[in-house]
């Protein structure tokens, strides 16, 4: 069943650009990234789009569609009625390049500042050994493809980019999680996370868990924990003493 | 092979504060481009947290009508004033006749919610519109969110717990007295002892699904595997956490029915239906 859709796509860089109207063919079992596609093909060849895998893998074809962050090749066109306008924007957090490409670096500027994973020394075998039950809580933010939809829609440095100094975004926020809590690493990342990332900006409200392509847990098994460990560190009083008293061996 | 562009050429130096050079952001106008009713959910927090907080109010202030033997409101427990009506805990001390006992535990129910992650999320959201809705714009120029004082303090929410869980105590001992009659007879059970029932179990789902909680008995630790039984607790209470909002809404209601219901029976409006 092929029925013509209108979309409306924003094209333009960083002097300006607007929302323009198409009107567009879409069949059966499609998604926004074929439909963008047909529209490269057909009547806009010099589209700017970046996309890698179609399989929700790669992280590369994130875009706002009606508003809401998404990858372009796992939004099935039967989530819209036929008579619909699917609007297409590129990721508002991040400088634009050229219509639906945007520049992600601070990304990377971000993750190239958290310290790196780092190992207590290997045992007398010269291996390293950890159980399943103490690694299975970071492992779930390996499961991340880096889309960067979390980053995007979080109101902390999409609101306000004064704060993207101060403040690393959620992605990281849950990087810095999974090595505190990994059971070989031996680095306290603690006042890092409230000092250098801006933990302390997260205000919990939810939306990079809305939005993760992966279904992770951004908020409740990443970032609140990490919270809570800062609190330990920095707010408790009791922990705070047990601490310095031996008491509270950090394991 | 691939070259890439060094460090820290991105669009955005780290470490940089307000102000700088225009965000090279694409130019969209509209503050945000939903097209779903996303206002929905924050417009139904506000009107119920809203009408929560005008009823607790009024009866707290008002001072009257909490107790019907053998029920307490648990909006008066625990009542630790002499003024208290009925006799269900020690009363330590005599307070001016104008502030209610309510008033004197407030503290503790107001703090656990006023600092619970969840409710956090949702008077942000709902009140303070940061953000209304996600990817919807913020009205604020400047945030700089639980960084610094006075939000600061939502870090002290395990202090307001402990207080909470033993709140919760008194209130299941409360429900407990409900197994008497109004004489003090016990082995007697009305719709009352269920109401109460209900509620002291829906503050314990509530307060044992704590994020803190969470953390304090197993998240803390790295190894799991060297502490079997907090890491059976520890899942025990993840499983309870991730119904932690429902739990958040189901108690509160529950608490202002436990309360309307203990106010009509005081103020003879119905009378309690006795089972035995
Ligand atoms: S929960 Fe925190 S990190 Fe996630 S989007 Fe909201 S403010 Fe950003
Ligand atoms: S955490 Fe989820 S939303 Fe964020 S970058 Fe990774 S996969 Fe994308
Ligand atoms: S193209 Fe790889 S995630 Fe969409
Ligand atoms: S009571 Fe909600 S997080 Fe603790």
């Amino acid at each position: 069943m092929t029925y013509a859709a209108s979309f409306r796509v924003w094209r333009g860089d960083v002097t300006g650009g607007d929302l323009q109207d198409f009107t567009v063919d879409v069949n059966e079992g499609e998604v926004v990234l074929d439909v963008i596609h047909r529209l490269q093909a057909t009547q806009a060849g010099d589209l700017a789009v970046r996309w890698n895998c179609k399989a929700g893998k790669c992280g590369s074809c994130s875009a706002e569609i009606n508003g809401r962050p998404r990858l372009m090749c796992m939004t099935r066109m039967s989530t819209f009625g036929e008579g619909d306008t699917v609007t297409v924007t590129p990721l508002r957090t991040f400088p634009v390049i050229r219509d639906l490409v945007t520049d992600v670096s601070y990304n990377y500027d971000k993750a190239a500042q958290i310290p790196a994973f780092n190992p207590r020394p290997r045992e007398a075998d010269g291996s390293h050994r950890m159980q399943q039950v103490d690694v299975e809580r970071s492992q779930e933010f390996r499961k991340c493809i880096e889309c960067f939809l979390c980053q995007d829609t979080c109101h902390v440095i999409r609101d306000h980019e004064g704060n993207k100094g101060a403040f690393a975004g959620p992605r990281y926020l849950i990087r810095l999680a999974e090595l505190d809590m990994h059971p070989l690493d031996v680095t306290d990342r603690r006042d890092a996370a409230q000092d250098d990332f801006g933990l302390g900006y997260c205000n919990i409200t939810k939306c990079c868990s809305e939005v993760c392509p992966e279904g992770i847990h951004l908020t409740d098994n990443g970032i609140i924990p990490l919270k809570e460990r800062v609190v330990d560190r920095r707010f408790d009083p009791l922990t705070w003493l047990g601490s310095k008293i031996g008491r509270r061996p950090k394991d | 092979m691939t070259t890439t562009a060094p460090r820290g050429t991105g669009a955005v130096t780290p470490g940089r504060g307000d102000g700088g050079p225009a965000p090279r952001r694409a130019a969209i106008r509209a503050r945000h481009l939903r097209t779903d009713r996303w206002w929905l959910q924050p417009l139904i927090t506000v009107v119920v947290l809203l009408s929560f907080v005008v009823y607790s109010s009024f009866r707290a202030f008002q001072n009257a009508y909490y107790f019907a033997e053998p029920y307490i409101s648990p909006f008066y427990s625990p009542c630790i004033t002499t003024g208290c009506e009925g006799d269900t805990f020690p009363e330590f001390f005599t307070g001016p006749s104008f502030i209610s006992p309510a008033i004197y535990i407030l503290v503790i129910p107001l703090g656990l919610r006023a600092t619970c992650y969840y409710y956090r999320k949702a008077y942000y959201r709902s009140f303070w519109l940061s953000p209304p809705a996600c990817a919807v714009g913020e009205p604020h120029k400047r945030y700089t969110g639980e960084s610094r004082p006075p939000l600061l303090i939502q870090n002290l929410h395990r202090y307001a717990l402990y207080g909470a869980l033993l709140f919760n105590v008194i209130l299941t001992y409360d429900a407990i007295l409900g197994f008497r009659d109004e004489t003090g007879e016990w082995g007697h059970m009305g719709v009352g002892t269920l109401v109460l029932l209900a509620n002291a179990a829906l503050l314990w789902l509530y307060s044992l699904s704590c994020h803190s909680c969470r953390h304090i008995v197993g998240g803390r630790l790295n190894h799991f595997s060297k502490h079997p039984l907090r890491y059976k607790a520890w899942t025990q209470v993840s499983k309870l956490n991730a119904s932690h909002a429902k739990f958040a809404w189901l108690s509160l209601f529950s608490v202002a029915i436990a309360d309307a219901y203990v106010f009509l029976l005081a103020t003879g409006t119905i009378t309690d239906f006795r089972f035995f």
